[in-house]
């Protein structure tokens, strides 16, 4: 009948303002940031990292330069390390990613071989200078394995099933057995086709 | 309980006799004049300020969120906060704004919001002015901000601007006149125009709202008032979805707090005047009388904020629709129900009012059905 929408909606509104005081797990859905945090969701990925097996210098990266080649807004920047006589050493002396430019896409996760690199669950990266801050050294980005485990326990299960499946064990066996290790097929990556 | 309740006249009493010692006479009435003035340029503002932190609390609950909570406890001290901000920001005029027009429109929009305080009476006793023509002061002076508001919609030289002010116009001028209408039973059953007056011939509970004609004169009122103060659902003059914001799109910084200001202000007002008329103002039991208007100006305020977080905006031809072809005539025959209550002896009038109310009711509704909005079909879409 008419005008008694009007009245309709003006109880559905008295009733969430009721609600939000006699019943606020419900009533309110804002949560308060600073203070609380949403968790969030396993697969969230947000900005990559680097692997590597107890030390930092057991890094899985090998300096290939396919998450470089392959980066839409080429945010990675690797220098391979050297030897004295010049020859490239399968470890990057120099491996940046500039946050300001990456765009959170997940393919380097995707294509590196060595499942050396990963997206991160951390958001909160605001920064004074996003040319200099934001520019983001090797240094802060190695994190252990422990911590990819600790964020998505099901990609990292899974990837490190795999790796003991083929006898992969850190740095210092796969450098030994570098070959078997490039030989890796594509669809043993760990991302499913969904997150593609 | 008489001591509070008389403690705002008793202060003002204090005062003048401590001054009447050693002043002349009409100092005095001058100091009388200037404390009342004090008092409601500072409650005005006060007010308002509030009013904007309660709406953000009420709306935010509304949308299942807390509003305002940071700055104080329950996020009070916003309105501070927020005053800062607008003092701090920076004055724009427009290059081609007629100068003198933009300027002075936020300081005259002010003006008549203030001013109509002076005959509301916040308590017993406590009018600054009884007015023998109060309440037409109050819708004369009221109206007032029409010409501000188009002031500052012409002088801003902004399309959106204007339009917004020609649609300020064409509203208020629309909802002016159901809401005198509305008015004029209570004018008649009281036979008098001051506020103070109206409210004592509502005293021990006699409140108009529980009369028939009153019951649906307070709505009518109600409705028009919302719509004199330009809020959700008739604030097409500001409508942000359509043109930018109206006719304070032109406007920052402190002359668009103005505006702001004017808004809420006369809207307190209106939900007081609401009160005063058709509520009994400050009557009620137990509680001191100002305590009593507080809360029915509050409650009408509460009512407002409420149509704001729910209602969306209105078309200009359902506006219009609105005011001429459902509250003027409806406003009309509720006179005709007062003067029926009035003319017979206290037992039968109620039954006879009552009875000449449901049938204007449903002729108002009859007569309304073509325009009511109808179920929508579509054509293509299966």
């Amino acid at each position: 009948m008419f005008g008694f929408g009007v009245l309709k909606g003006m109880s559905v509104t008295l009733w969430n303002f009721i609600l939000s005081y006699i019943y606020p797990k419900k009533g309110i859905t804002t949560v308060q940031y600073p203070e609380k945090k949403k968790e969030v969701e396993e697969r969230f990925r947000n900005f990559p990292f680097l692997v590597y097996d107890g030390t930092p210098d057991n890094m899985r990266c090998v300096a290939c330069d396919i998450c470089a080649k392959e980066c839409p807004p080429k945010c990675i920047y690797i220098i391979p390390e050297k030897d004295a006589q010049g020859r490239i050493q399968k470890k990057p002396a120099t491996f940046d990613i500039d946050y300001a430019i990456c765009m959170n896409c997940g393919i380097c996760e995707e294509v590196c071989p060595f499942d050396a690199i990963f997206m991160d669950h951390e958001y909160e990266l605001s920064e004074y200078d996003r040319l200099s801050d934001l520019m983001y050294p090797k240094e802060k980005l190695l994190k252990p394995v422990e911590h990819f485990m600790k964020i998505r326990p099901t990609d990292c299960g899974a990837i490190e099933a795999q790796r003991a499946a083929k006898g992969i064990k850190g740095r210092a066996a796969q450098v030994q057995s570098a070959p078997a290790a490039t030989v890796k097929p594509a669809e043993t990556q760990q991302n499913p086709p969904a997150n593609a | 309980m008489e001591a509070s309740d008389t403690i705002f006249v008793a202060f003002k009493k204090a005062i003048l006799g401590f001054l009447q010692g050693f002043l002349p006479d009409w100092t005095v009435v001058i100091v009388s004049i200037l404390i009342s003035i004090t008092a409601i340029a500072i409650f005005g503002p006060v007010t308002m300020m509030y009013l904007t932190w309660l709406e953000r609390k009420v709306v935010g609950r509304i949308q299942n969120r807390y509003g305002p909570n940071r700055v104080g406890i329950f996020g009070l001290l916003q309105p501070i906060a927020d005053g800062v901000k607008m003092l701090t920001k920076e004055d724009i005029v427009p290059q081609a704004a007629d100068k003198v027009t933009h300027f002075l429109a936020p300081v005259i929009v002010v003006i008549p919001a203030l001013l109509v305080f002076s005959v509301l009476p916040f308590g017993k006793g406590m009018a600054a002015v009884n007015l023998n023509v109060g309440l037409l002061f109050f819708l004369a002076i009221s109206t007032m901000s029409t010409i501000a508001i188009f002031m500052g919609s012409w002088g801003s030289r902004n399309k959106f601007s204007l339009l917004g002010g020609m649609r300020a116009v064409a509203q208020m001028v629309s909802y002016e006149i159901p809401m005198v209408m509305s008015v004029v039973p209570v004018i008649l059953v009281t036979g008098s125009l001051s506020t103070v007056s109206i409210v004592e011939a509502q005293l021990g509970g006699k409140w108009f709202v529980f009369t028939p004609w009153g019951f649906f004169a307070a709505i009518v009122f109600f409705l028009c008032g919302v719509a004199e103060v330009n809020r959700t659902p008739f604030d097409l003059p500001e409508g942000e979805s359509e043109i930018i914001a109206g006719f304070h799109t032109e406007y920052s910084g402190m002359k668009f707090a103005l505006f702001y200001m004017a808004e809420f202000m006369s809207a307190f007002a209106i939900s007081g005047l609401t009160a005063t008329l058709f509520f009994g103002g400050w009557d009620g039991p137990f509680l001191p009388s100002w305590v009593w208007f507080l809360i029915k100006a509050y409650a009408m305020i509460f009512i407002m904020i409420w149509f704001r977080g729910t209602l969306p905006r209105l078309r200009v031809d359902q506006l219009m629709g609105f005011a001429w072809k459902l509250l003027l005539p409806f406003a009309l025959l509720n006179i005709f129900v007062a003067a029926l209550w009035q003319l017979l002896p206290a037992p039968k009038n109620l039954i006879v009012a009552g009875a000449a109310e449901a049938v204007v009711l449903v002729v108002i509704f009859v007569a309304a059905r073509k325009d009511s909005p109808q179920k929508r079909t579509y054509i293509f879409a299966d």
